[in-house]
């Protein structure tokens, strides 16, 4: 009764901060002047659109695959980045920006891409058998080496603006995103995300451990695959059209399990809305900051998250040992 | 029905190595695999619940190889109450006693099968009056019950405990035991891995005691519970006498001297 209620209040969230993406910016959009056949309308079908759109999608994605991880690793600090598949992505992102691949249609996208295939592949073969602990240190390598490779890249840029440009699609935005990056992007996310939601059960079982699972007749080394597979597919995707993003599936799984409770299925869903929520209203936030440029959508998750991260750490060592 | 290894061996990584291991477990039995630290016995456990293969040899149940049956029809046959009262999200003991349904759900909701399982499982373990309490807010007795609800509610024929006493007060240690040997006399397979010997003398209908990863002895509780036994496998001076109701006592007295 209550979750059912809950659920109705995200998903009326969900569709006011649907409508806030699509009017606020530098010039509000109301929804009369959608269809206008002005320079409003062009605004609207152009620009604030796709990228409420892609806010949606990103935000989702993310929020779900933070709450299907932190399950997974039954460590409620884990976040999507811990497979470094965005590390992965945003490496093959910024090596296309490097060589100019970006300037061919798909270019970005497919390096991006790319990136985080490899990273799964890579993630399959060093995490086989090993459980999660594997899964974890494999992750943390894969970051590691990705992050250290793209300092390098960023180090022997041949212009200051080549650097800039780079560092400025790391730091992740929905800016000037058009209908088509988010018609490219969106059946990845799908699929990811509907490998991702078939995990509930599973990730259930593993609350009484890895051979608790077993005995339920839970296959791990699938429930591997679909994990690896769907924060893949869906993170890398959200990385190549967007660049980095953060906190979103760190905090909004914590806030969805204070009001659904702790049982990993239950919250699946409501951290997709949750993450499709936080991502939209903060994306219609830097639009609205006065100023000359535009604060990153990256940057802003990372000042509204760091304080929360702060928080709950506090929460956790003031709770049950 | 019973539950049988054949001539089983296994050796992987750091887990204990196991050779040349036959025994038969059988149902309504309370049987209790007994040995020192090491000795393989979490490791025979887990290859009668199926979750290592053998490395030679063969685990069955009846005359199904357990290894080759699929997970889910194993899973809804053997159940298994896993080292370790570790639950790892603060759900309410219901939630939790109801994963034990997991292997038996096709489809969405719980079915009213379901339901009735985990109420009953519920009342045998005397857990409904927590039911919607978080796991993580209850005492050490009371959790070890609801965990042991949480096998009880997937109705499986063997029940598999590994050392399901570990951390639990004395008062605990025979709600727990008795509830063990209550499923026995149902007619379930029970089989336990206990590191009392005192418990095992007073609960277990058949002994099966491991020493360096082969049985030392196995049988009725005066077959392998002797002194010599004892001397032998984990080094103590242990005296065993009959008292009026005819029940095997055993007094430790002390390590042995060599």
């Amino acid at each position: 009764m209550t979750s059912r209620f809950m659920t109705g209040l995200l998903l009326l969230l969900t569709l006011a901060a649907l409508l806030l993406s699509l009017m606020a910016g530098k010039v509000w959009i109301w929804p009369m002047s959608w269809a206008a056949d002005n320079a409003d309308g062009w605004i609207f079908l152009e620009l604030r659109l796709p990228r409420a759109l892609l806010g949606f999608c990103i935000g989702a994605v993310l929020g779900l695959s933070g709450a299907v991880l932190q399950g997974y690793l039954r460590n409620p600090l884990a976040d999507p980045t811990v497979l470094g598949v965005s590390a992965s992505a945003a490496l093959g992102g910024v090596l296309a920006i490097f060589l100019g691949i970006n300037l061919v249609p798909f270019g970005l996208f497919g390096c991006a891409m790319i990136g985080a295939g490899a990273s799964i592949l890579l993630l399959l073969a060093i995490g086989r058998g090993g459980g999660p602990i594997g899964f974890i240190l494999g992750g943390m390598v894969l970051s590691t080496l990705a992050g250290a490779l793209t300092a390098f890249v960023i180090s022997i840029a041949p212009n200051p603006f080549a650097a800039s440009e780079i560092i400025n699609w790391l730091m992740g935005a929905l800016t000037d995103r058009l209908m088509e990056d988010v018609l490219t992007a969106l059946p990845f996310m799908a699929i990811g995300a509907l490998l991702l939601l078939t995990t509930g059960r599973a990730l259930d079982a593993l609350t009484l451990g890895e051979n608790g699972a077993k005995s339920l007749g839970v296959d791990l080394f699938r429930l591997q695959w679909l994990i690896v597979l769907g924060v893949g597919l869906s993170v890398g995707a959200s990385v190549a059209v967007s660049g980095v993003v953060g906190f979103v599936g760190l905090i909004v799984p914590h806030l969805i399990r204070s009001f659904y409770g702790e049982q990993p299925s239950c919250i699946l869903v409501p951290s997709a809305l949750g993450g499709a929520i936080l991502t939209l209203t903060a994306d219609s936030l830097v639009r609205l900051i006065p100023g000359p440029g535009e604060m990153r959508l990256g940057i802003a998750m990372a000042v509204l998250g760091a304080p929360f991260l702060l928080l709950l750490l506090i929460r956790y060592r003031k709770g049950p040992a | 029905m019973n539950l049988n290894v054949q001539n089983l061996g296994f050796a992987h990584g750091r887990t204990a190595t196991l050779e040349g291991i036959s025994a038969t477990f059988e149902a309504g039995r309370f049987s209790v695999i007994l040995g020192p630290n090491g000795a393989g016995k979490s490791t025979l456990l887990a290859c009668l619940a199926g979750l290592q293969k053998p490395n030679s040899g063969t685990a069955r149940l009846g005359d199904e190889d357990i290894t080759a049956m699929p997970a889910p029809t194993r899973a809804k046959r053997i159940g298994l109450l896993p080292q370790g009262a570790d639950t790892h999200w603060a759900i309410t003991s219901e939630a939790l006693v109801a994963l034990g349904r997991i292997p038996h759900l096709r489809g969405a909701g719980a079915s009213a099968d379901d339901r009735r399982a985990i109420a009953a499982a519920m009342h045998a373990t005397a857990t409904d009056g927590f039911a919607h309490r978080p796991i993580t807010e209850l005492s050490g007795g009371e959790r070890a019950r609801v965990l042991l609800a949480r096998v009880l509610a997937g109705e499986p024929e063997w029940i598999l405990a590994d050392e399901p006493l570990a951390n639990l007060d004395p008062g605990y240690q025979l709600d727990i035991l008795d509830l063990l040997r209550q499923q026995a006399r149902e007619g379930k397979g029970v089989v336990a891995v206990l590191h009392d010997l005192h418990h095992a003398v007073r609960f277990a209908d058949h002994i099966v005691l491991l020493h360096h990863g082969s049985v030392f002895a196995q049988g009725a509780v005066d077959d392998v519970i002797t002194a010599q036994n004892l001397a032998n496998v984990y080094g103590i001076d242990a005296h065993l006498s009959k008292d009026e109701d005819g029940a095997t006592q055993l007094l430790i007295k002390g390590k042995m001297r060599s």
